[in-house]
């Protein structure tokens, strides 16, 4: 759900519009409006004409994706039927070395399918057909622009579902959901979209379709596939994706618990996860993402909670059945004062309203906010959420936690008024701290959101040079123009034909002054 | 003194100034013996770092040399692959042994790649913990394992190393250490490297750490056995089983060459729920079906004779189908000409074929094409892993390979000489 209360923003501390990776120049050289104009001339040639958009103010509407801090308003937008319109476009982009950029559903959090001005938007809205389901072999193909939840609407009736399940499963596309490597609360026991895509056919940055992978795993060769899931559409574009299908679980037993702290929370987390036990998901919420969320949708979680636990158990029923009271005895070792065990699924859906309508839910108790994405090991989960607390005390601004306690995915909601002087700057001041938190306990700075354009300047923090430049290889080989959504992941673009070393400081096109910033 | 093989591996050659170079940049840097030779293709010397650092400047010191070098684990599938077109120098990992970290509160462990898989399990089973991946090979080290990308049974509950790997450090051709991902299971920031260096038989880079998630070792397990007469009746069971509600820890067919098979669920998890899912699964399998504790015999194992050199080896094939094709490729294994011995995954559509050694070259090519067709009818592949040099002479091994030409680019950019196992891998890189 986008931001619909004031401005959401996730961790930019740059006081620009527009960051300067998102428009540095791809070394291609010429007119640009000519380039745009030749683009769409072919595109007419093959795409119907109500799919391609040259009007500005239609334009406009494609300015930004979930991150709706960032507007850019793209040069041309495409929205092709099939996959061979739209290597064909993908194509004219490669000849006229046009950047281009695709957009699913555009409800991205790190501004991977912010546009380019001087590039091509490629919307995949449209390539919205599943292919096949075969239950057979637990598998669908999907296009690029299916909705997640739509996967598993197709599966349900032969007993199956598609197991990565993002908070914005109704909306989000599976497309997008390849490009960032979704996860969602039931990624602790299922993992993530790349766990569960066995084949794509891709558009190179070339314009040419390869398959990789397929319906059978291990695919001869280098796993590309494993390379391009979660390359935030920096190689190419997904036009069609072999998925696996999970068998939907016997029973499914979903507990909420109230704790009088997250450390008691915390506590009885570990002590679940100790047991040997493997939920299929653990989320927990502090007392101020509880307030936001109660504010909402009225969820009536338990009062007075410091903190709660959403707690989820599946798979065959005796497994579940007994497990299940272990989990509950855990929960009031570790002084949970209130359990709700859900008994149908209507209680089932109410406790987890609360936790899924968070994020949107905290626009009620704040304007404005920034929405996190930092990991840190889950034993140190304790330590992390009190120096959260510290920073939040010391700095007078408020953060709601809400997180997936089974794999130390944060989500921290920072709180602030844009209309207060400094206020913006102080929250993107705790955010930042707070990456760099994540970073210092040995974790990551985005456990599914991505990096994109919200947290390409925190790559060098998490990674050094080396690290970069190695990554980097794989980017060459598949774009070694640099026209597949560049200035997203990488501060510091690679320049392909150069030899292999160490890359510091400004890309040598901003220094020699040829790079734009606006 | 260096062997050459029938292939086309040349003998490994290094002059004074490498050998020299070698010497600074590595404590143990020793003259190879037969022993030491690649599928036939004889190094000249073998290198034994004991760190990371310690493998960037061997690297630095072959790149600067031109040495072709091919990374070495505890030495168990170095003959899996086509043999190398040259292998100057062999870089071997079995001194970095050790297990660095085990956080089990955060269920991870961090290892060198030659640590023993086995040491691995012995360390993390002292928490009640697993690393999922079975030892295929006994010996086999995690660096191997991970450029092989070999799995077993558990891959069905548990994934494989693809799965499992959260973190690598490698080092380039080029001796630049890198690393990607990191100690967190949940991390997307940056390209996921492990992936693609999983199944990469040591063409991209040399990979010495790695971090992997781990699972709880189950409280219990049982193993329902039941004989399969036909490839039909193995593929209804199959199918029983997969859209039942057992949640299998592994299921598994074993198809001799001539007679009956067998197919082996096993179930793992708790006691109270093995117990009701044993139950259900004896219902499933139907008549003949039995439970027992003990795994049946060569359980997690492949087909074929893991210690056999040469001539002696069996021609060793991986099988991928979609999970429906399994009957199409039981079938394809029981009618070509040479005899076949199935035993894989048919939960997964991933299993492995024997052909004995002594088979003529032109019968296994024969029973090869026809269960390539098969799997490739049902959207997999056939690799010949293995075989005698006489077969590997007359068999495309690697087979069809689509996204051949971005392969080709990736290698390019990661080797630009050619000098790791050059020629093992697929399209000749």
């Amino acid at each position: 759900m986008s931001g619909t209360h004031g401005t959401r923003r996730t961790s930019g501390h740059r006081p620009d519009p527009v960051p300067p990776e998102a428009t540095a120049a791809t070394g291609g050289t010429g007119d640009r409006q000519a380039s745009l104009d030749a683009v769409a001339r072919r595109a007419r040639e093959v795409v119907p004409a109500a799919g391609v958009i040259t009007d500005h103010a239609r334009l406009r509407t494609y300015e930004c994706d979930g991150l709706a801090h960032y507007k850019v308003t793209p040069g041309l937008v495409v929205v092709p039927e099939t996959v061979e319109q739209l290597a064909a476009v993908v194509r004219a982009c490669a000849e006229e070395r046009l950047p281009f950029v695709a957009r699913g559903s555009g409800t991205g959090l790190s501004g991977g399918a912010l546009p380019r001005a001087d590039g091509v938007l490629v919307v995949t809205s449209r390539m919205r057909a599943i292919r096949e389901v075969r239950r057979e072999d637990q598998r669908a193909v999907v296009e690029p622009g299916v909705i997640n939840l739509d996967v598993t609407r197709a599966a349900a009736p032969y007993g199956y579902y598609y197991a990565p399940d993002p908070s914005s499963q109704q909306i989000c596309s599976i497309g997008g959901n390849v490009a960032e490597n979704s996860g969602g609360a039931h990624c602790l026991k299922y993992g993530f979209t790349t766990n569960h895509v066995l084949g794509a056919e891709l558009v190179t940055p070339d314009g040419d379709v390869v398959e990789l992978g397929g319906a059978a795993p291990d695919s001869p060769g280098y796993d590309l596939l494993g390379a391009v899931v979660g390359s935030e559409g920096t190689l190419g574009i997904v036009t069609a994706a072999t998925v696996r299908l999970v068998r939907a679980p016997e029973e499914v037993r979903t507990l909420l618990a109230g704790f009088a702290s997250t450390d008691h929370a915390g506590a009885a987390t570990s002590a679940i996860i100790a047991a040997g036990i493997v939920p299929a998901a653990i989320e927990m919420m502090d007392a101020l993402a509880i307030e936001a969320a109660e504010a909402a949708v009225h969820c009536n979680y338990p009062q007075g909670a410091g903190a709660v636990l959403v707690i989820e158990l599946d798979g065959a029923a005796v497994e579940v059945e007994h497990e299940f009271v272990g989990v509950e005895r855990l929960c009031r070792d570790n002084e949970a004062f209130e359990i709700r065990v859900a008994t149908d699924p209507a209680e089932r859906a109410l406790i987890w309203k609360g936790r899924k309508s968070a994020f949107a839910a905290v626009g009620r108790i704040s304007p404005d906010y920034i929405v996190q994405d930092g990991v840190i090991p889950r034993t140190a989960l304790p330590e992390v959420l009190r120096a959260i607390a510290d920073l939040s005390e010391s700095s007078g601004v408020r953060v709601a936690n809400v997180f997936h306690a089974g794999d130390g995915n944060l989500h921290p909601l920072v709180l602030f008024d844009e209309s207060v002087e400094g206020a913006g700057q102080a929250a993107e001041k705790v955010s930042g701290a707070i990456l760099d938190l994540c970073i210092g306990h040995g974790g990551s700075i985005t456990g599914e959101h991505g990096v994109g354009i919200d947290k390409a300047a925190y790559m060098p923090r998490m990674f050094s040079d080396e690290d970069l430049d190695t990554m980097q290889l794989v980017r060459c080989a598949f774009d070694p123009h640099g026209i597949s959504n560049p200035g997203k992941v990488f501060p510091t673009p690679r320049l392909c034909g150069e030899v292999p070393g160490k890359h510091k400081g400004a890309h040598p096109l901003q220094e020699a002054g040829m790079a734009e910033v606006f | 003194m260096a062997a050459t093989s029938s292939t086309t591996g040349r003998a490994g050659t290094t002059d004074d100034a490498a050998r020299a170079a070698l010497g600074s940049a590595c404590e143990r840097v020793r003259d190879a013996t037969p022993d030491d030779a690649v599928d036939g293709v004889g190094p000249a010397l073998v290198a034994c770092p004991g760190s990371t650092a310690e493998v960037a400047e061997v690297m630095r010191a072959a790149a600067a040399h031109g040495l072709t070098v091919v990374t070495r684990g505890r030495g168990t599938k170095t003959t899996w692959g086509r043999a190398p077109a040259s292998a100057d120098l062999v870089v071997d990992l079995s001194a970095m042994d050790r297990v660095l970290d085990h956080a089990a509160g955060d269920l991870i462990v961090e290892t060198q790649a030659g640590t023993r898989l086995a040491d691995v399990q012995e360390t993390v089973a002292a928490a009640g913990q697993r690393l999922g991946l079975d030892e295929m090979v006994p010996g086999a080290s995690i660096g191997g394992a991970l450029a092989t990308g070999s799995s077993g049974p558990g891959r069905l509950a548990t994934g494989t190393l693809r799965d499992l790997l959260i973190g690598v450090t490698m080092v380039r051709a080029d001796g630049v250490v890198a690393k990607a991902g990191g100690r967190v299971v949940k991390n997307v920031a940056g390209y996921d490297l492990g992936k693609l260096v999983h199944g990469s038989f040591g063409t991209l880079a040399v990979v010495t750490e790695a971090l992997f998630r781990l699972h709880p070792l189950p409280a219990a397990r049982r193993f329902v056995t039941v004989p399969v007469e036909d490839p039909a009746h193995a593929d209804r069971l199959t199918q029983a089983v997969v859209h039942a509600q057992v949640v299998p820890g592994a299921l598994e067919v074993d198809v001799p060459a001539d007679g009956p098979g067998t197919l082996t669920v096993l179930l793992e998890g708790i006691a109270e729920g093995v117990l009701g899912r044993t139950t259900a699964t004896l219902d499933l399998l139907g008549a003949g079906a039995t439970a027992g504790d003990a795994a049946p015999e060569g359980w997690g194992a492949y087909p074929w004779a893991v210690t056999a050199t040469g001539d002696q080896r069996a021609s060793a094939v991986k099988l991928t189908f979609a999970l429906s094709g399994l009957a199409d490729v039981l079938s394809a294994a029981r009618r070509g000409p040479a005899p076949v011995h199935v035993r894989g995954s048919s939960g997964v559509g991933v299993v492995y074929a024997a052909i004995p050694s002594g088979s003529d070259p032109a019968a296994v090519a024969g029973s090869v094409g026809l269960l390539r067709a098969a799997c490739s009818r049902h959207g997999g592949s056939a690799v010949v892993l293995d075989a005698p040099a006489a077969v590997k002479d007359v068999i495309d091994t690697w087979g069809p390979v689509p996204g051949l030409d971005l392969m080709r680019r990736v290698k390019e950019q990661f080797d630009p000489d050619r000098r790791l196992a050059p020629g093992r891998f697929v399209g000749g890189i």
